[in-house]
C-alpha cells in the first residue's frame, strides 16, 4: 500500500507537471500557430536582416523554440524528481 | 570515374556498413526484437528516431514541396507540424508509455481500455498508417535507384528489400537501431553538403539558416530578389502567399503536429531508452537532430527556386535559349522530371504563372533537392552522397513502419489476443515471420502500388491524428475514460477523417468515386482534406468524453495503472 507521504508526493508531482506543461504549452502555441500562422501578417511588417519575422517564426524560429522547450521541460521535471526523491535507478 | 560508378561505390559502401551493423546486432530475445532491450543512450535513441522519423520524403520531395508547390510560406506548415509534434510527444506521451514499458502501442490501449476490442481497433489503425506509409518509402527506395543506379525500378525496390530484410529480420528494433543511426549519419551530411555550396555561392554565408537571410552578390536581401521576381513573373509573393486561408494554415499544421505524436513508429523508439527521464531527453535530441535537416529545407527551397529562376532569365526579359540550355537541365528532362514546350516559337523558355504562356511545362518538386548538386556545379561525390541519403531516409523509416507493423501482429494479434500461451521463443520466431511477410507485402505493394498511395500523408497523418492520439492522451490524463468512450471515439475519429478524405479524393482514391468532388467550394470552413485530422480529434475527443459519461467508469486497477504511468517511480 502507498503510504500517506507517497500519495501526497504523488499529487505535488502531477500538479507540478502540469503547471509546467500549460507554461510551455502556452509557449509552443505562441511561436508556432501564433506568431508563424495566427499573427504573422503584423510580424512580417518587421525585419530581422533579410527575413520577414512572422516569415522567420514560420520557418525557423518556431523550431528552434521547439528544442529549447523540450530541454527546459527535461531539465525542470528532473529537478521535481530529485527533490520529491522520485529518481529512477540507472539501469 | 564516371558519375555512375561512384554512385555505385558510394551506395554500395553505405549498404556494406548497414550489413555489417545487421550482423554485429542480432536480436536474443523479444526484448531485444520489440525494444532493443531499452539498453539505447537517449543521444543514440535520438539520432535513430530522427532517421526513423525523416522518410523520403523529408529528404527528396519536402524542399521542393516548400519552394515550388507552396510556394514558400505556404510551406510553413510541414516545417511547423512535423517538428512541433516533438513538443506534444516529449510532454504528453512519450515519459508515461515508457514508465508503461511494455512493447506496442496497441499493447497500452489495450491495457489501459481493459479491452481486446480497444487492442484490435487500435492494431487496425496502426496498420493502415503504417501501411500507407511505408508504400511511400518503398517507392522512394526504387524511384532512388532508377534515377541514380540506372537500374530499372523493380531492381532497385528488390535490393532495397533485401537489405531491409537482412536488418530487420535478424535485428529487429536493435538491427534497426544501429542502422538508423548509421543512416542518420549518411543521410544529414548529403542534405547539408550540397546546401552549404549552394549558400556559399548564393551569399558568400556559409551556413544556409543565415544565408536565407543575407544579401545576395548585388547588394539585395535573397528573399526580397525572390519575392519580386516571382511577382513579376505573375506568381504570388514567396514569403506571404497563404496556403488557402489562415484558418486552413493552422489546421494542417495542427494535424501534422497530433498526428506526429500519435504514429506508433515514431511512439516505440522511445520504449528503448533506459528510463521516463532518458525518453524526455532523448525526444528533445531527436529535435536537435531533425532540426539540422528542418530548418536547412527552407534554405534549399529558396535558394534552389532562384538558382533556377536565374538560369531560366538571368536579366529581366533576357530569357534562356532552348538551344543554350545547361547539361543537367537535359539530364532531367529525359527523367520526366522536367520539361519544357516552346509555345510560341521564338526558341527561348519563357516561365510564368499563367499556363497559357508558361513554358517550362513541367517542374517537379523533387527537382530542387534531387539537382541541387548539378545546378550548383558540385563534383560528383556529392551527387553520389545525394543518392546514398535518399536511400538512407527511405530505408530507415521503411524499417521502422515494419517493425511497427510486425510487433502488433506478433504481440499484439498473437501473444496478447489469440494464442496468449506461446512461449518466448515461439513468439521470437513468430515476430521473425512477422517481420519477413511485412517486408514482401510492402515490397508488392511497391510495386503494384494501389490507387490510394498517392493519399500517403493525408492518411497516415489524419488517421493517427485522429484515431490513436487522442486515445493515448485521454488514457493517461484521464482515470474516467472508459473503454466504450475509447473504442467509439477512436472509431469515429477514423471514420470521420476517412470520410472526408474519400468524399473530395475518392473513395480509396479511385478518380471519379468523389462524390463531393476536390473542390475548394466544398471544403468544409476551406480545410483541406490533408488538414482535417485535427477536426477528426476533435469528433474523437468528443465522442470519448461524451460516451465515458454515461458509461460505468474504469476498474479501480485500471485506474490505479494510470496512477502509476504517471510517475517514475513505482509506487512503495
Amino acid at each position: 500500500m502507498m503510504d500517506t507521504n507517497d500519495v501526497t508526493a504523488r499529487q505535488v508531482y502531477w500538479r507540478e507537471n502540469r503547471r509546467w506543461m500549460l507554461i510551455l504549452g502556452t509557449i509552443w502555441f505562441i511561436v508556432s500557430l501564433g506568431c508563424g500562422v495566427l499573427w504573422v501578417e503584423p510580424l512580417n511588417q518587421l525585419q530581422v536582416g533579410g527575413y520577414k519575422l512572422g516569415f522567420w517564426f514560420a520557418q525557423q524560429g518556431a523550431i528552434y523554440t521547439f528544442i529549447v522547450l523540450i530541454f527546459v521541460y527535461a531539465r525542470v521535471m528532473a529537478r521535481l524528481e530529485k527533490r520529491l526523491g522520485f529518481e529512477e535507478p540507472e539501469a | 570515374m564516371s558519375l555512375t560508378e561512384t554512385t555505385y561505390l558510394v551506395v554500395g559502401a553505405s549498404f556494406a556498413l548497414y550489413i555489417f551493423i545487421a550482423i554485429r546486432s542480432r536480436a536474443g530475445s523479444t526484448q531485444e526484437f520489440y525494444v532493443a532491450g531499452k539498453g539505447i543512450h537517449p543521444v543514440a535513441n535520438g539520432m535513430a528516431t530522427a532517421a526513423d522519423w525523416m522518410s523520403a520524403a523529408s529528404f527528396i520531395s519536402m524542399a521542393g514541396l516548400i519552394g515550388l508547390s507552396y510556394n514558400g510560406y505556404g510551406g510553413s506548415v510541414f516545417l511547423m507540424g512535423w517538428t512541433g509534434g516533438y513538443v506534444i510527444l516529449a510532454m504528453l506521451i512519450a515519459p508515461y508509455l515508457r514508465k508503461y514499458g511494455k512493447f506496442t502501442v496497441p499493447e497500452f490501449i489495450g491495457d489501459r481500455y481493459y479491452s481486446n476490442t480497444a487492442r484490435i481497433v487500435a492494431v487496425i489503425c496502426l496498420i493502415i498508417c503504417s501501411v500507407t506509409y511505408v508504400i511511400g518509402q518503398m517507392k522512394g527506395i526504387g524511384v532512388a535507384f532508377s534515377r541514380f543506379l540506372e537500374t530499372d525500378y523493380e531492381t532497385g525496390l528488390f535490393s532495397g528489400m533485401v537489405i531491409v530484410f537482412f536488418y530487420a529480420v535478424l535485428g529487429g528494433m536493435k538491427g534497426i537501431t544501429y542502422t538508423q543511426i548509421a543512416q542518420f549519419c549518411v543521410l544529414i551530411f548529403a542534405y547539408t553538403v550540397p546546401a552549404i555550396f549552394i549558400s556559399l555561392q548564393l551569399t558568400g554565408q556559409p551556413v544556409p539558416q543565415i544565408g536565407l537571410g543575407s544579401t545576395l552578390a548585388d547588394g539585395t536581401y535573397l528573399l526580397e530578389k525572390l519575392d519580386r521576381t516571382l511577382l513579376d513573373l505573375g506568381f504570388q509573393e514567396y514569403t506571404t502567399s497563404v496556403r488557402g486561408s489562415t484558418l486552413n494554415m493552422a489546421a494542417f499544421t495542427a494535424s501534422l503536429m497530433i498526428g506526429t505524436a500519435g504514429l506508433p513508429h515514431v511512439i516505440i523508439r522511445f520504449f528503448t531508452v533506459p528510463t521516463v527521464r532518458a525518453a524526455r531527453t532523448s525526444a528533445g535530441w531527436a529535435l536537435v537532430f531533425i532540426a539540422i535537416l528542418y530548418t536547412t529545407a527552407p534554405a534549399v527551397a529558396a535558394m534552389a527556386r532562384l538558382n533556377i529562376l536565374q538560369t531560366l532569365e538571368p536579366q529581366p526579359g533576357q530569357h534562356l535559349a532552348v538551344a543554350e540550355r545547361p547539361a543537367w537541365f537535359k539530364n532531367w528532362e529525359q527523367t520526366g522530371l522536367l520539361g519544357i514546350e516552346d509555345k510560341n516559337g521564338d526558341g527561348l523558355i519563357q516561365y510564368s504563372a499563367d499556363p497559357d504562356t508558361n513554358e517550362l511545362v513541367t517542374l517537379d518538386n523533387d527537382i530542387l533537392v534531387l539537382a541541387n548538386p548539378e545546378i550548383a556545379k558540385l563534383p560528383n561525390w556529392v551527387i553520389a552522397l545525394v543518392a546514398a541519403g535518399g536511400l538512407a531516409a527511405a530505408l530507415s523509416t521503411a524499417a521502422g513502419l515494419l517493425l511497427a507493423i510486425s510487433s502488433a501482429i506478433s504481440h499484439d494479434l498473437l501473444k496478447r489476443t489469440l494464442m496468449p500461451d506461446i512461449s518466448e521463443r515461439q513468439e521470437l520466431m513468430a515476430s521473425r515471420l512477422a517481420m519477413a511477410g511485412a517486408v514482401l507485402g510492402a515490397g508488392y505493394l511497391g510495386l503494384n502500388p494501389p490507387g490510394f498511395a498517392a493519399g500517403t500523408v493525408a492518411l497516415a497523418f489524419g488517421l493517427a491524428a485522429s484515431s490513436l492520439f487522442p486515445a493515448l492522451l485521454l488514457g493517461i490524463f484521464s482515470k474516467r475514460v472508459t473503454r466504450e468512450g475509447a473504442v467509439l471515439g477512436m472509431l469515429a475519429g477514423i471514420g470521420v477523417t476517412l470520410a472526408y478524405v474519400f468524399q473530395h479524393k475518392g473513395i480509396m482514391f479511385i478518380p471519379g468515386t468523389s462524390f463531393l468532388g476536390d473542390l475548394p467550394p466544398n471544403w468544409f470552413l476551406g480545410i483541406e482534406p490533408n488538414a482535417f485530422g485535427v477536426v477528426g480529434a476533435i469528433v474523437n475527443f468528443s465522442v470519448t468524453l461524451t460516451v465515458s459519461r454515461l458509461t460505468a467508469p474504469p476498474p479501480a486497477s485500471v485506474q490505479q495503472l494510470v496512477e502509476e504511468i504517471r510517475v517514475p517511480v513505482s509506487s512503495s
